[in-house]
């Protein structure tokens, strides 16, 4: 039997016809990922008996007639750092190598109850910080496509497994380019919703006003199908936007004649050659479809790492508090005293990055710098998303690169911390502003190495950013 | 040098850190390059800028504060067994930690 890699509706329609059931697709899909796995380290955990469990659902729900759901038996690939019910979710932290949550997150009961079959969780960054996949506790994760190279982070688990076929879709989260930065190094599409379009209840919390959930697919329609199930208004997350959910598979009608698109020459700058020409025939193939494309200025994007260095830091080194030894499975064999516990089982249990976040973060919430440091960094996160605001008065979409350069050697930034933060720079002024941001793919370099287009849109304007990423897909197959 | 070892080591202890000789001087480093770049933060002009602290307001979506909240209804907790599940060592339906008065 062979049936991957395929796409929701080709699993949907192979499912109808009867050519192959879900715990067919399933065990073979499991098969599959089972035996690539040691090339990337993709994979933290398989979750068969889940996997096996919803599918057989969704194959009763056939036997009986009845809808089985917009995600009926697709393999789903989920970031470690999203709880899943039962099934151990780590962080890719030492801290929480036993952890097994009690709940499951919103959106994992939201794909599972569309007939999605989570396959197991990948690996990433410790508690998702990183742009390279190396801070996981278990390992690396080796890109696909280059095995020598990084998938990017920090999702690149979930990057690695669509690339390779060994989930259909996945699941990641982005704070400030974790999904689009990954998705474009493996050459896949990555999504970051409007901030609040995907409940955050379950996600381990990062920094809490830039944290979403997004998909990763191999097509755009795959991504926004995935999104559809995931979005919508959640009780059990304030910050959830109670905005309707349009259905963003309709917008994607394949016409884009009179789109108005900023491209920002701030962007611009700093492109090793390579991502810049294949970023230039992008966006001239865009104009071919009838776009209008301009030049924008973004000028507070200077500051945009600073700015968010600082709150990300910031919130996290508050979030990360509660790993004290007390609740969360780790604690020091080390714990004579109470306080000697606190020092010891976090000194033992975060790796070195997120060490320095946590000393980044206290730092500048301590007493004397708050002014200068946090409260100065939230006025110009201010700038950023009033730089936005104005250019979406005067355009429909931005189109940018994603990153300055393809997937780097393993190894090769990984003792530079400021080196890996500036390579952000493209992914974090749509995180700060909240607006909806995404990657997709934009050709490969001679070496072979994907390059990832980014597109920008307002609030709330996912119909916009998925049918240009759709028309602009369907025109790079040609 | 913006931060000095004396200052990474009142971190450390604000942040509940045990670190190493080796890590203490590694942070010196990598903070002071990362704070000489966030420096660049004090040369744009933020005169009468309100901090965002959140994106939704940002985006005019909520109309006041308590519009996303949910029904202040009871519903059944966790249970106590649940949320111990993962603790290092419980007891009696409590956390058990190291004691907490020194002498």
């Amino acid at each position: 039997m062979e049936i991957r890699p395929l796409t929701i509706s080709q699993i949907r329609d192979g499912l109808l016809a009867r050519r192959f059931s879900a715990v067919e697709l399933a065990q073979e899909t499991l098969r599959f990922a089972e035996a690539q796995n040691p090339a990337t380290n993709a994979y933290l955990l398989f979750s068969p008996e889940r996997a096996l469990a919803a599918a057989a659902r969704v194959d009763e729900q056939i036997a009986r007639g009845d809808d089985p759901g917009p995600l009926a038996g697709v393999p789903v690939a989920v970031k470690d750092v999203i709880l899943t019910k039962g099934v151990r979710t780590t962080c890719a932290s030492k801290l929480l190598a036993e952890y097994v949550p009690p709940y499951d997150a919103t959106a994992i009961v939201r794909l599972e109850e569309a007939g999605g079959v989570i396959l197991g969780k990948t690996n990433c960054d410790e508690f998702a910080m990183g742009s390279s996949n190396e801070n996981s506790a278990f390992g690396p994760v080796r890109n696909p496509l280059a095995p020598d190279r990084v998938p990017g982070g920090s999702s690149g688990g979930s990057a690695a497994a669509v690339a390779q076929g060994t989930a259909a879709v996945a699941l990641g989260s982005d704070t400030g380019g974790s999904i689009r930065q990954p998705a474009s190094f493996c050459g896949v599409v990555g999504v970051t919703p409007t901030y609040g379009r995907v409940s955050r209840y379950g996600l381990t919390a990062f920094a809490s006003s830039l944290d979403h959930i997004g998909p990763l697919a191999r097509t755009v329609r795959d991504a926004a199908v995935l999104l559809q199930t995931i979005a919508g208004r959640d009780p059990l997350d304030a910050t959830s936007a109670d905005a309707p959910v349009p259905d963003y598979t309709q917008s994607m009608d394949g016409n884009v004649q009179g789109l108005k698109l900023g491209l920002p020459r701030e962007y611009l700058k700093d492109l090793t050659s390579e991502t810049g020409d294949l970023i230039e025939a992008g966006v001239a193939t865009l104009r071919r479809l009838g776009c209008e494309v301009r030049e924008i200025g973004l000028p507070a994007t200077d500051y945009a790492i600073a700015c968010y260095y600082v709150i990300a830091t910031a919130e996290a080194s508050s979030n990360l508090a509660r790993y004290d030894g007390v609740r969360y499975t780790f604690r020091s064999p080390d714990s004579g005293t109470l306080s000697g516990m606190y020092r010891h089982t976090r000194g033992e249990g975060f790796g070195a990055e997120c060490k320095r976040r946590i000393m980044l973060g206290t730092y500048v919430l301590s007493a004397g710098y708050y002014d200068a440091y946090y409260l100065k960094a939230q006025k110009v996160r201010a700038l950023i998303a009033r730089d936005f605001a104005r250019a979406f008065a005067e355009v429909d979409a931005i189109v940018a690169p994603v990153s300055p350069f393809p997937a780097f050697k393993l190894g090769e930034k990984i003792d530079d911390p400021l080196a890996m933060y500036l390579s952000d720079i493209y992914t974090i002024t749509g995180s700060l502003a909240g607006i909806p941001c995404m990657s997709v793919p934009c050709g490969k370099t001679a070496e072979g190495l994907p390059v990832g287009m980014q597109i920008l849109a307002r609030h709330f304007d996912e119909p916009t950013m998925f049918r240009l990423a759709d028309a602009f897909e369907r025109a790079q197959a040609n | 040098m913006k931060i000095a070892e004396r200052e990474v080591r009142y971190v450390a202890e604000l942040a509940n850190l045990d670190l190493s000789e080796a890590e203490v001087h590694k942070f010196q480093a990598d903070l002071d390059e990362i704070l000489g770049h966030v420096e660049r933060l004090n040369e744009i002009d933020t005169t009468g800028i309100e901090p965002m602290a959140q994106v939704l307001y940002a985006a005019h979506y909520a109309v006041n504060d308590t519009a996303t909240l949910r029904d202040d209804r009871a519903r059944p907790p966790l249970g106590t067994d649940v949320a111990l599940a993962n603790a290092p060592q419980s007891g009696e339906g409590y956390f058990k930690v190291p004691k907490v008065i020194e002498r």
